[in-house]
């Protein structure tokens, strides 16, 4: 099989899903003849038509709303929000409303809806294009939130979302949409946390783009005997974490890594998780390898590159946790 | 006769009624100046014919009279603190109704809110399902307990559940309206709001998105002219609601809300345009806000006394029943012995809720997700 970017990869399950079942449509602002701003949605309207392939107004409130309301009757929607940074107001929405629906009617109603949103820093985005917001949702019951880091994860991730029951938030690393190659698997590898590196002496959870960095620092720490194990949890909500607990207990020590700042990060979650259940097998104490407590990524490319942690902050990190 | 169009013939009850908003053709809606209206109405008054029979007439009368009786008991039970809150729709049930009836339950798709407990009377929920959810029970088929009173849902009938933040209905009645057409089904949607909703973003983005794509979709606002304390002139520019339609482009049609007929013409006709592929129209029925906001609310605080025993001369329920005694002929034994009936079903509405069992404590994590996301 050819190997195909995480862009291709999501491209090509919308448009197998929308040739294998006609309620799925996609919805979003220059999802249309555009392909989307990313490119992610290219072809499909001029292979599927204006019934299928719905550019929105621009209003981000309202293409979650109505993508709620077509679950209702029964389509399958797929809502783009073009950047992570606009989901703002569509929260309501996605937390009151989507998240809530099945609870609230005791599972009389149900939201299979999928939001497909672009999040992580980039060049030269500033604040409103680089922000990450997994924890947002990670801390909402009700929703599912899937943060694919390779394309064969974005693209059996994506196919399972949009066969699920539940409104699902599914993260896009945009810096990762055309820099990483990857053949696809024939069959969906589960959804849960995954070893993408085994080793022995750290344990460490990344994701999106920060999975990559880790792998490109455990490579460059492997040559000092260093042995690192990169535990990636492909699902951000529900968390699956036995994985995470069996490495612990085999490398007895723990690093998250993500863009996102700390405070009440997806990392403090995963801390909080190992301090309540696998706290006596730890050697060492937990470390966090954030972005800094800033509002968004600023746009001077100097101080970009100063807001996400970079591969030499995590072989440093790593480095003295190993040497703890 | 009965779907006759009727943009012209729609008259706003309201103080400051200068203008009547209004499709007078099929063109573009726009405005129409009070001269025209005041002719278009003349002219409509001279043909004017009830578009409803005295069964109707009686049928609507038991459903605002069950919904009346439902809200004064469910009031006084949170008063003695049997239950924990109540919020009626006291003075909004000839409006809902009249809705109401102009739809095909379990085809058409509402999303009504808290205060429509007429309108779901009349789409065909029961008396038990009402008081089923204000006691918080198992049984509840909106919610099983889980949502307060009010919060109305029943997928048989395409009642979708709804929440507490007003408006957020609005873009989701919208998308179901975009779902039906993208499917070309004849379902329409019905959607209603306060005018404290209209406020919200959600209203524009739901109108817009009708208006650019002609959805099958009726907005009602039903304007009490309170959203709790704030009085409609802190919460809608002039000249109102209604007068938004046009900007969406939609006819957007102001009707006296304590009026049945007046509102089931109306209805009937957006009805009818939104199934034959006409478009959205947006419905402002004026009508008052009998109770304070809800059970916790003390509307002494914001509303005269004297505000609010005028609030009693547009009940709609009296006025429904002097036109049935006078227009449509009936005899007030009968009106006397539908109270009766309806207080019956009340009573036992309201026994068999209590005695109903609440939901059990092992059933509070039930129906967050599917539970599949790990497969």
């Amino acid at each position: 099989m050819i190997a195909v970017t995480m862009l291709e990869a999501i491209r090509q399950v919308l448009r197998e899903e929308m040739a294998a079942d006609e309620r799925v449509v996609v919805l979003g602002e220059d999802v249309g003849p555009r392909g989307g701003v990313f490119q992610t949605t290219a072809g499909l309207f001029q292979e599927f038509g204006p019934n299928r392939v719905l550019d929105t107004p621009l209003a981000e409130s309202g293409i979650v709303g109505a993508a709620i309301g077509m679950a209702v009757a029964g389509l399958r929607p797929v809502a783009e929000i073009q950047f992570a940074d606009f989901i703002h107001p569509a929260i309501n929405q996605i937390i009151n409303e989507a998240a809530k629906l099945r609870y609230r009617s005791a599972g009389a109603w149900t939201c299979p809806m999928v939001v497909r949103v672009p999040y992580g820093a980039v060049h030269g985005g500033g604040l409103y294009h680089g922000q990450s917001v997994e924890s947002l949702f990670c801390h909402v019951p009700g929703l599912t939130v899937y943060a694919p880091s390779t394309p064969n994860d974005a693209y059996h991730l994506l196919r399972h979302a949009m066969h699920g029951d539940d409104p699902v938030i599914f993260l896009e690393p945009k810096r990762l949409y055309a820099s990483v190659r990857q053949a696809l698997d024939a069959s969906c590898p589960g959804t849960g946390a995954v070893v993408s590196r085994a080793g022995r002496d750290v344990t460490v959870v990344a994701y999106g783009f920060m999975l990559h960095a880790v792998l490109d620092a455990a490579e460059q720490l492997a040559a000092e005997g260093l042995s690192i194990e990169v535990l990636d949890p492909r699902r951000l909500r529900p968390f699956d974490a036995e994985p995470l607990f069996a490495s612990v207990r085999k490398t007895g020590r723990l690093c998250i890594v993500h863009e996102d700042n700390a405070t009440c990060g997806f990392g403090a979650e995963v801390a909080a998780l190992v301090a309540e259940h696998a706290l006596f097998e730890l050697d060492a104490p937990i470390r966090r390898i954030t972005g800094p407590e800033i509002p968004g990524v600023p746009f001077a490319p100097v101080l970009a590159q100063a807001a996400v942690p970079a591969v030499a902050d995590i072989i440093r990190v790593l480095r003295d946790l190993c040497l703890y | 006769m009965l779907h006759r169009a009727l943009w012209c013939t729609v008259k706003l009850p309201c103080t400051r009624d200068a203008w009547c908003w209004a499709m007078p053709a099929k063109g573009v809606p726009g405005l129409v100046t009070r001269s025209v209206a005041r002719a278009a109405v003349r002219m409509a008054d001279e043909v004017v014919e009830h578009p409803i029979t005295r069964d109707q007439a009686l049928q609507f009368y038991r459903h605002m009279v069950l919904a009346r009786s439902l809200d004064d008991r469910i009031w006084l039970l949170a008063r003695q603190g049997a239950i924990p809150f109540a919020v009626s729709g006291r003075g909004h049930e000839a409006a809902q109704v009249a809705l109401a009836m102009a739809l095909r339950p379990g085809l058409d798709y509402t999303y009504p809110y808290y205060r429509d407990v007429a309108f779901t009377l009349a789409l065909g929920l029961t008396a038990e399902d009402i008081m089923l959810a204000a006691f918080a029970r198992a049984a509840d088929p909106s919610s099983g307990g889980r949502q307060m009173l009010n919060h109305f849902s029943r997928k048989g009938l395409r009642i979708v559940s709804g929440s507490s933040p007003v408006g957020s209905q609005i873009p989701q009645a919208a998308g179901t309206a975009w779902a039906i057409r993208l499917r070309q089904e004849d379902a329409v949607v019905m959607v209603t709001f306060g005018e404290g909703a209209s406020s919200e973003g959600d209203f524009h983005e739901g109108l817009n998105l009708a208006g650019i794509h002609r959805l099958p979709i009726i907005f009602v606002c039903e304007n009490n002219g309170w959203a709790i304390s704030v009085p409609e002139r802190l919460q809608v520019a002039p000249p109102g609601v209604a007068a938004r339609g046009a900007a969406y482009g939609m006819p957007g049609v102001g009707v006296d809300g304590t009026d049945p007929l007046e509102c089931y013409r109306v209805a009937i006709d957006a009805v009818a345009r939104a199934r034959a592929g006409d478009g959205p129209t947006l419905i402002e029925a004026r009508l008052p806000r009998l109770d304070p906001h809800t059970s916790s609310d003390d509307d002494a605080t914001y509303r005269s006394a004297a505000e609010r025993a005028k609030l009693a001369a547009s009940d709609p329920l009296p006025k429904w029943r002097h036109r049935l005694l006078g227009e449509f002929g009936c005899d007030a034994h009968h009106l006397a012995v539908i109270d009766e009936e309806m207080a019956g079903r009340v009573d036992a509405a309201m026994a068999m809720a209590e005695a109903s069992p609440a939901p059990h404590p092992d059933s509070l994590l039930d129906h967050v997700s599917s539970g599949d996301e790990g497969i």
